[in-house]
């Protein structure tokens, strides 16, 4: 049941003053007072929030508030000790990997994870692993079925190779990337699999101005020609602001503040924690 | 239903009817054991200092007992005996940290960065090498390594214990009291122990990695000469001397690839495992079971406890 | 100058992804298939055949068995020689159960018996990884030989070493002390190219990408949905096909009688591993440089060292094993990726020469 919404422009993605049309839904994910925890270290306390479909979702908060951990439970990596997630219609306490890959979630991590040994080709086509099952009698004979599922998916990861302006590295073996190119295929890799829910960690971290540009607009973009829900760590707070509809702000684990930018910009306790008060 | 009560009752019958033998074999076990913990004491040794997996350290053994005899049988005749095992000691002593010069020059310096699993690879050919290098040197037959030690056989009680396995035992001993006191207490140890961890933090607070490096492969020659000794003098000093020592790694998966203790515990379980299967379950298996016994009691441990008795927990984060 | 890619544009994907799609390299791979199928057959003689070809062959099959595992899926095995033994048996006793079993199919299922041992085998690898799994691999060698060795129903209740009966393979003897060096050469070059062309095509579609991915980094190709168990399990029982193959037919074409703890003793891991280094991990053409390499340099130490030089054999041994530590020492230091990638870079050489750049 999607309720349909016309978001008018200020502080909403394309806010240089033009109608935004997407269609924000019901929420697709919530989790409810997840718990996390490492031994005596509690990197998650009962924290609870949900995502809509087709919005952009970004969870703040200083280093070690949890963030990343948050995306490990989403992703199935992390086993919270208590609490739900809602997914698919479902319940479950927790997340298992295969499941969320197959009903359409897609990460990016902090620290790159791309397959250094294989080509920006190679990596985005591991994207479409799902969607390939030729059993193993054609893939040894590969003439046949096995290379006709090969182009199919060839042209899908093109497609993404152009979105994403990738073409001259497709060959090249991605460790030898320069660090912004690695963070794109990354996410290209990402966008490959057709998600429904694109959890991005850090995905500007040592990036240039420049750079976060073209980030942000490709995000924008997949949000907005794909309505792919995007949930978003970052810490550049003009980022935050400028693509996202709703914030999560987390603190040592705990929710502090859940709402619009301009909301969550004016929250006292956010303030104090981790915005600080501009010195004119 | 025969072959369940020959697994399961008769090993221990047989051991409550011959208690003497029964001691004997765990005797004989130990002692092993005690010989194989002497080879992993090298290997904890410079995977403590520097993650480095060293698969040659059983052929460093070989090599230098190799080394050992040859400079024995080079020495003029009319030596004293007390005075050639010294000189020829002493010898072996240098060429032991004169390999790990050159280790460390040659093989270790250009690898520094390289993940561990090259590393290991590399201290594979290395045991090529020094296998090769040693033959080369003093020759591949079957030599007596003699240095004086005891080799008589005591009697206590009907039991025959063997006076070098007594020594192998204290030697082993001492090598872990001092070991252990060196990486505690003393600033080089303490040097070592901030390598193993993390060499480029290491490098960033000033400790010189070479110089490092350079001395825990000597410390770990010198252990390997001392489990060469053992050995050489129990067996004679030959290639299997080499072979022997890859049971070292089922010891080392048993204690903890970190832990000095471990390492001799280890040992201690392999030996007498080894042994007491071999003896008491002789009428199931058909004998030999030494060779693989150890390697699927690590298996086994690897399944279901992959940091050994002793070692760090292993975890992964993303 | 004359190895270039100029106006060999490829017009759709199925051109883009072939195996040699620069011209040159056709040519050169079907000057090798006319060498290997019309020329060496009629020149080759038993000396070339034992010590030179077969050999080469054999463990080429091998080295590209153990590079699916060790290179392309990241796992480390040192049981390689426990395979080639489980092979080997298998193979024996499929022929002395079944003697009209043409020994093609006694050797294919001989590589999928040793598929399942290997996969029993791996299971450890979904818990332990690197040099852990090295050493539970150690336990699949050392208990495989023993049990080659102690178990008398593997050799017939005979001796514990075997002997390969003679087989025909489309009325030509291929194995046993009577057949031709031309037939088992041809013989053993069928099984290369067949299951060469098999191992291209499945490294280069989504099984070898995804054995890549568990290499390189499991974690994350768990999160995209590649089932890192499965995957893992397949690199096991597909590389040990192919080691078991290879044992198969060292077995019966080879050497001909073989005893379990002399020829398939933890020196042939060893062996075979360092092929796979020097070769280049991860790469089919490595396997192939590699077996090469470590098949024919025995034969080129010994014709130097002893036919020339005079040396004692036991010496030329000697500085064998000296020169292929180095060598790995070498090889792992200057080029991690073996003869393989000199290849690929003298070839990238070659587009600008004679021209400097």
């Amino acid at each position: 049941m999607a309720e349909a919404k016309v978001i008018e422009s200020g502080g909403s993605p394309g806010a240089s003053g033009s109608v935004d049309t997407r269609t924000i839904g019901a929420p697709v994910l919530a989790v409810e007072n997840i718990v996390v925890k490492f031994g005596g270290v509690t990197a998650i306390n009962d924290v609870s929030f949900d995502v809509r479909e087709g919005e952009i979702r970004a969870i703040i908060g200083p280093n070690g508030a949890g963030k990343s951990s948050m995306l490990n439970v989403l992703n199935g990596f992390y086993k919270p000790q208590t609490g739900k997630i809602h997914f698919a219609g479902e319940t479950f306490p927790s997340m298992d990997p295969h499941f969320a890959a197959s009903h359409g979630i897609a990460r990016t991590f902090q620290n790159i994870a791309l397959f250094r040994g294989m080509s920006t080709l190679d990596n985005l086509m591991t994207g479409r692993m799902l969607k390939m099952n030729r059993n193993f009698f054609w893939q040894c004979l590969y003439f046949g079925p096995a290379q006709k599922e090969e182009m199919e998916n060839r042209a899908h990861v093109e497609k993404v190779i152009d979105f994403l302006e990738i073409q001259p590295i497709r060959r090249t073996p991605v460790g030898r990337l320069p660090y912004g190119l690695q963070k794109r295929v990354e996410l290209g890799r990402a966008l490959a699999m057709d998600p429904d829910i694109l959890l991005l960690d850090e995905p500007m971290a040592g990036m240039n101005v420049e750079e976060k540009e073209d980030m942000s607009r490709f995000i924008m973009d997949v949000n907005e020609e794909f309505g792919t829900t995007v949930i978003l760590i970052e810490h550049d707070m003009g980022v935050v602001m400028d693509l996202s509809d709703r914030v999560v702000v987390l603190d040592y684990g705990v929710k502090i503040a859940d709402g619009t930018p301009d909301e969550v910009r004016a929250n006292q306790n956010v303030i104090d924690a981790y915005l600080g008060v501009s010195h004119d | 239903m025969e072959l369940i009560y020959a697994v399961l009752v008769q090993p221990f019958v047989d051991m409550y009817l011959d208690p003497l033998i029964f001691i004997e074999t765990v005797i004989k076990g130990l002692m092993a054991g005690v010989l194989y913990s002497l080879v992993a004491l090298g290997f904890v040794l410079i995977f403590k200092a520097s993650g480095v997996f060293n698969f040659a350290q059983g052929v460093m053994a070989l090599f230098a007992a190799l080394t050992l005899t040859g400079i024995m049988e080079y020495l003029p005749d009319g030596l004293p005996k007390w005075l050639s095992v010294i000189v020829a000691l002493g010898a072996t002593v240098v060429i032991m940290i004169l390999l790990a010069v050159i280790i460390e020059r040659v093989v270790l310096r250009p690898l520094v960065n390289q993940e561990l699993i090259i590393l290991f690879m590399a201290t594979l050919g290395l045991s090529y090498v020094l296998e090769g290098a040693g033959d080369l040197m003093w020759g591949s037959d079957v030599k007596v390594l003699d240095i004086g030690l005891p080799t008589d056989i005591w009697d206590i009680g009907g039991v025959y214990v063997e006076q070098l396995d007594v020594t192998a035992a204290v030697a082993a001993g001492s090598l872990v009291a001092v070991l252990a006191i060196f990486f505690t207490k003393t600033r080089i140890g303490r040097a070592l122990r901030a390598v193993a961890d993390d060499h480029q933090a290491a490098l960033s607070v000033g400790i010189s990695l070479q110089q490092i490096w350079v001395i825990v492969w000597s410390v770990a020659g010198i252990v390997a000469l001392v489990a060469g000794i053992m050995w050489g003098s129990k067996s004679g000093v030959q290639f299997s001397l080499s072979l022997i020592a890859l049971k070292a790694l089922p010891v080392l998966i048993l204690g903890g690839f970190t832990s000095i203790p471990g390492a001799i515990i280890g040992g201690l379980i392999i030996g007498l495992g080894e042994k007491v299967v071999e003896v008491f379950w002789y009428s199931v298996h058909g004998g030999a079971v030494e060779n693989w016994f150890a390697f699927m009691l690590a298996l086994a441990f690897l399944m279901f406890r992959p940091q050994g008795l002793f070692g760090d927990k292993i975890i992964e984060r993303v | 100058m004359l190895y270039r890619e100029t106006g060999q544009f490829k017009r759709n994907y199925a051109a883009d992804q072939q195996l040699f799609p620069i011209f040159q390299d056709k040519i050169l791979l079907a000057a090798i298939l006319v060498v290997a199928l019309a020329v060496i057959p009629f020149v080759i003689n038993d000396y070339w055949s034992k010590a030179i070809l077969l050999p080469f062959m054999v463990y080429a099959l091998v080295a590209l068995g153990l590079n699916i595992l060790v290179g392309y899926c990241g796992q480390i095995s040192l049981g390689t020689g426990g395979f080639m033994a489980v092979g080997a048996y298998s193979s024996y006793k499929l022929c002395t159960a079944f003697p009209e079993l043409n020994l093609i199919f006694v050797i294919i299922f001989s590589g999928g018996c040793t598929a399942a041992v290997g996969v029993l085998f791996g299971l450890p690898s979904l818990r332990i990884k690197g040099f852990y799994l090295a050493v539970a691999t150690l336990a699949a060698q050392f208990f495989l030989i023993w049990m080659f060795n102690k178990v008398p129903w593997f050799y017939n209740y005979e001796m514990s070493q075997i002997t390969a009966p003679p087989r025909e393979v489309f009325g030509f003897l291929v194995s046993g002390p009577q057949a031709e060096p031309a037939a088992q050469y041809l013989f053993v070059l069928g099984f290369i190219i067949v299951f060469t062309w098999i191992a291209l095509n499945l490294v280069r579609g989504r099984i070898g990408r995804g054995w890549m991915s568990i290499r390189d980094m499991d974690i994350a190709a768990e999160l995209l949905g590649i089932r890192p168990l499965q995957t893992k399990l397949l690199a096991f029982a597909v590389s040990s096909f192919y080691i078991g193959m290879g044992g198969a037919i060292i077995f019966h074409i080879w050497l001909g009688t073989v005893e379990a703890t002399e020829a398939f003793d933890i020196l042939q891991s060893f062996f075979v591993l360092f092929a796979i280094i020097i070769g280049g991990l991860g790469s089919v053409l490595g396997s192939f440089l590699g077996a090469a390499f470590m098949a024919l340099m025995p034969v080129g130490l010994k014709v130097v060292l002893v036919d020339w030089i005079g040396m004692v054999p036991v010496t030329a041994k000697h500085i064998e094993f000296m020169l292929v530590g180095s060598l790995i020492i070498f090889f792992l230091i200057k080029e991690p990726h073996g003869l393989a990638r000199m290849w690929q870079i003298t070839k990238e050489k070659l587009r600008l020469w004679p021209f400097p750049y």
